[in-house]
């Protein structure tokens, strides 16, 4: 019995330490940026750059007075300061792309975090399809409703 | 022990003036840009029509609770995000809560004039498809003071 377990237990705690690895790198830089924080942060989320390509971003800013089908058109000055700061973070901002670009090119534009390819899948292994009719949840932009610290980056609570 | 007392004393004095100076001037300004929005809105109206008798708190209530058919369609009205009163919070489309439109609920509302104008501009395009004219936003604002 003994021998047995000598034997289960380093293979147990190996096996939680790469769930716990595996499970402990969903965290973002946070966003700081003054105006995004204050001007996308007051109907959602300022959602972390990281997670959509450049070419989305631009897309989405340069569309503003359509906003997924509210008017939220900001003035020239805001509008290229939130762009900028977008492009110059977003997925593919870096020497290698981040795991938002996976199943994505440098040319991709989805519109949306929840259409890209990384967040289906992440999502498709472990939300039952009655989590998203929860009236608490609303919406697939609503991040907060499940991930607490998301405003913060850390997406690790799933 | 007595001078620590005074001190104490005498630093929350020093506490009370500064507040007192902080808080003051932030009311008055707020209240002052509310004026000044106000009386901006009834000079466009008046200019628009020389009739122009005054906005209507009754006016801007039914503006609220109306159904649009114009703008866009997940926006046809504002209790599409305002709730069915202004006394109520909202939320936003995406999940996030708006604090209550009334002024009596949300004192700090309406005291930006800039923030005044965005908002219109934004919501009036969502919620009717065109800008909101000098009276409806002026109904509007009054309504929203009355509550």
């Amino acid at each position: 019995m003994f021998k047995i377990l000598r034997m289960i237990l380093p293979a147990a705690a190996l096996m939680v330490m790469f769930a716990t690895a595996a499970k402990a790198d969903e965290r973002y830089k946070p966003v700081l940026d003054e105006t995004v924080v204050k001007e996308c942060g007051v109907c959602h989320m300022a959602f972390q750059p990281q997670m959509l390509p450049k070419k989305s971003w631009q897309k989405i800013m340069i569309n503003l007075v359509d906003h997924f089908g509210e008017d939220a058109s900001l003035n020239a000055k805001m509008t290229n300061s939130i762009e900028k700061y977008y492009v110059k973070n977003a997925a593919n901002s870096g020497w290698r792309g981040g795991k938002f670009m996976r199943g994505l090119t440098d040319e991709s534009a989805p519109l949306r975090i929840t259409e890209t390819p990384y967040w289906v899948r992440e999502h498709n292994h472990e939300v039952p399809k009655s989590a998203w009719k929860n009236p608490k949840v609303k919406t697939k932009a609503n991040c907060v409703a499940c991930h607490r610290d998301a405003s913060r980056g850390n997406y690790d609570d799933d | 022990m007595n001078i620590s007392r005074v001190l104490l004393a005498r630093s929350m004095v020093a506490i009370a003036i500064v507040a007192t100076l902080a808080l003051l001037p932030g009311q008055s300004a707020s209240a002052d840009q509310r004026q000044q929005i106000v009386e901006k809105t009834t000079n466009e109206a008046k200019a628009l029509d020389p009739n122009f008798s005054g906005f209507s708190a009754d006016r801007g209530k039914a503006l609220f609770l109306s159904k649009q058919a114009t703008g866009k369609p997940d926006t046809p009205s504002c209790t599409s995000c305002h709730s069915s009163s202004p006394l109520n919070v909202g939320e936003t489309r995406a999940g996030k809560k708006i604090a209550p439109m009334a002024l009596s609920k949300s004192p700090e509302r309406y005291g930006d004039l800039e923030k005044v104008e965005k908002w219109f501009r934004r919501n009036c395009n969502s919620v009717l498809g065109r800008a909101c004219t000098p009276v409806e936003q002026g109904d509007y604002l009054t309504f929203m003071f009355s509550q």
